[in-house]
């Protein structure tokens, strides 16, 4: 059964276009990794799932829901969680208050005057993100200030931040961008280790060696639409794939 | 600040209570302890730490928060003139009428952040001032200012609201028959509110006003300020909607400020148009900054300080000088007054403007982080191992 359904959606920028009439089915539990050369769209198309960008036209049903329209804090509350290229977390907190932020997000949905109750009375919260930064293998540093975590510790931090929503679908963006190959590695185990969970996720990612270690489906974008969709063995040896990225044989 | 354990806080509520109240004996030897003044310091305590619930806690800086108090400072006035010289209606309806017109006031601004936001509040406070000044004169009385008078005679006739001006009603009082003798005094249940009373109702006030401070920051609703802070962003694809949180905070912190309007009243029951002027806002940053904004009790020491410059400072005068140097030779006498006397008397905004150039650029943080650096200089010397080379949460304060 899909999950994320994208039919027929078109995005210009100005005269130049974005994403046009582009297909897509995201299956249930899936590792979907969407790849495609520089400026094909895979940005502009995640950010129509996350409401950053609306699609001039098409739709984009999410759980047998438009997500069409809907504030970022709405399509979250949905079920959808977010990576970034560079890990967005709150620099300024602790380890523990930033992963027991969503945490609260979740329990308590998109705004809830509570004034009176301490953070710290919350046990049920507390104690979930204690246990969510113990996967990550943060738990050693809980209350250390985020600022001077290295970049792959904020991107586990944040994979955590994501974790602990529970989230229906969660979706990548780079998230071995600009990563020492240790720090891939790590992230590429990790991932490994949620997919267990049975969390649809969407990947975009440049790195093959990524990709291919992770991914059930690949979908293949080249100038704002899918040129081809299948498991990974079947992409490695389309030839649609290698001319959109190597360019024609013919010189 | 989750490391904030509960008796902790109880045990910070607890010292706090014990120096605001024996403010009177201990700040005596600095020549800060009579009412008027500890009832200033109280009063602007108040100011700063609801200030501090908006810019401390989500770094939303507004530059408009003196118009609350003056709305505060009015409501209070009007509830004195109309019903009853007792505090606690006039306290009650200024938080009330603080927090609807910051409820206003917020929903507009709240929409742009960071520098416009500042500026909008400020424009919203600069409206409120001229208002105050030229065109609402009948609720606000101009120039002269709002002020509690006589009762109105008896038999006023049917063009009472013409008289409203220069004769109070107080329906309350008069129906109940409370005598008065001059221009009336404020007062609690018969208890005059001047004086160390006055600074004592002021004080508890303070003490609640910290108490409730406390408790937001602690909460989850603090928690999420906090985020706001931090990375805006992030916190709305967490599931957040910040704006609600936001135009709470502006609220609860406009309804602080209309509380230190209302104590001004109780006080001393006139209100001016001046009390919403750009510089009193400008002031309330300045004591959150001082102190260290996003820390518990920087802002009220910030505001402490600030009166304290403001009343001793500028009653230095040369011969307080010429005594305090009489001990020099007759020349070295003469260059210390002339130097130090520009410092003090009309000059002690120099000295104002001094401090807080060096805490601003030495401590970013306010007192407080001098106060933290102090501590951890003794910590270090007693256990030097325990020291961890990552920064710990510290956020919240004492």
């Amino acid at each position: 059964m899909a999950i994320l359904e994208v039919k027929d959606v078109n995005k210009n920028f100005g005269g130049l276009r974005a994403l046009h009439s582009l297909n897509l089915d995201v299956e249930e539990g899936s590792v979907h990794a969407i790849i495609g050369p520089n400026g094909a769209g895979k940005s502009t198309l995640l950010n129509c799932f996350v409401g950053r960008l609306t699609p001039d036209s098409g739709t984009v049903m999410f759980n047998g829901k438009s997500l069409l329209g809907l504030k970022p804090h709405q399509i979250n509350q949905a079920g959808v969680a977010r990576v970034f290229q560079t890990p967005e977390i709150f620099d300024d907190l602790s380890l523990l208050d930033n992963v027991v932020i969503p945490a609260l997000a979740k329990a308590d949905g998109a705004f809830k005057l509570n004034l009176w109750q301490a953070v710290r009375n919350r046990s049920e919260v507390r104690d979930e993100a204690e246990s969510i930064l113990e996967d990550v293998g943060l738990a050693d540093q809980k209350s250390t200030i985020c600022s001077s975590l290295s970049r792959g510790d904020k991107r586990r931090l944040e994979m955590a931040m994501c974790l602990i929503q529970h989230p229906k679908l969660l979706l990548l963006d780079e998230p071995t961008a600009g990563m020492s190959r240790y720090d891939t590695n790590n992230t590429i185990d990790l991932l490994k280790k949620i997919g267990e969970r049975g969390i649809t996720k969407i990947i975009i990612e440049h790195d093959m060696n990524v990709v291919f270690s992770l991914a059930t489906t690949i979908s293949v974008l080249a100038r704002g639409t899918i040129i081809a969709s299948g498991n990974p063995a079947d992409i490695k040896n389309d030839s649609r794939v290698k001319e959109a990225y190597l360019g024609s044989a013919e010189i | 600040m989750l490391g904030k354990s509960a008796r902790s806080d109880w045990l910070l509520l607890i010292i706090f209570s014990i120096v605001v109240l024996t403010a009177p004996i201990t700040l005596a030897p600095i020549g800060a302890g009579y009412p008027d003044l500890l009832q200033k310091f109280a009063i602007f305590g108040i100011f700063a730490i609801g200030f501090n619930i908006l810019f401390g806690l989500t770094g939303y800086l507004s530059f408009g928060h003196a118009a609350f108090l003056g709305v505060g400072s009015y409501a209070s006035v009007w509830v004195f003139k109309l019903f009853t010289m007792n505090v606690i209606p006039a306290v009650l309806f200024s938080l009330i009428v603080a927090g609807v017109f910051a409820l206003v006031i917020g929903y507009v601004s709240l929409r742009r952040s960071g520098i416009y936001f500042s500026i909008i509040t400020l424009a919203f406070a600069q409206m409120s001032y001229n208002l105050a000044y030229s065109v609402l004169t009948p609720l606000t009385n101009g120039e002269t200012g709002l002020q509690v008078r006589h009762l109105a005679p008896v038999d006023r006739g049917p063009d009472y609201v013409l008289k409203l001006v220069n004769e109070d009603l107080r329906w309350v009082d008069q129906a109940l028959g409370i005598v008065e003798d001059g221009i009336p005094i404020t007062n609690l249940f018969g208890m005059k509110m001047s004086g160390y009373p006055g600074f004592y109702f002021s004080a508890v006030l303070l003490i609640i006003a910290f108490f409730i401070a406390l408790r937001i920051s602690r909460s989850n609703f603090g928690m999420m300020l906090r985020a706001i802070k931090s990375n805006q962003n992030r916190l709305n694809y967490t599931g957040i909607n910040t704006r609600p949180y936001l135009l709470a905070a502006f609220v609860i912190s406009g309804m602080y400020a209309g509380l230190a309007g209302s104590l001004m009243a109780v006080t001393d029951p006139l209100a001016g148009a001046e009390r919403m002027q750009w510089t009193a806002s400008g002031e309330i940053v300045l004591m959150t900054i001082l102190g260290g904004a996003g820390t518990m009790l920087g802002p009220f020491l910030g505001a402490a300080l600030i009166k304290y410059f403001e009343n001793i400072f500028s009653s230095i005068n040369e011969n307080i000088l010429q005594t305090t140097f009489s001990f020099l030779p007759e020349p070295l006498q003469e260059l210390f007054v002339t130097v130090t006397s520009l410092f003090v008397g009309p000059g002690w905004p120099l000295t104002m403007g001094l401090l807080f150039m060096l805490i601003v650029i030495f401590l970013p943080g306010g007192l407080m982080q001098g106060f933290s650096k102090i501590g951890g200089l003794f910590r270090r010397e007693k256990k030097p191992q325990s020291q961890s080379e990552k920064p710990q949460a510290q956020d919240g304060g004492p």
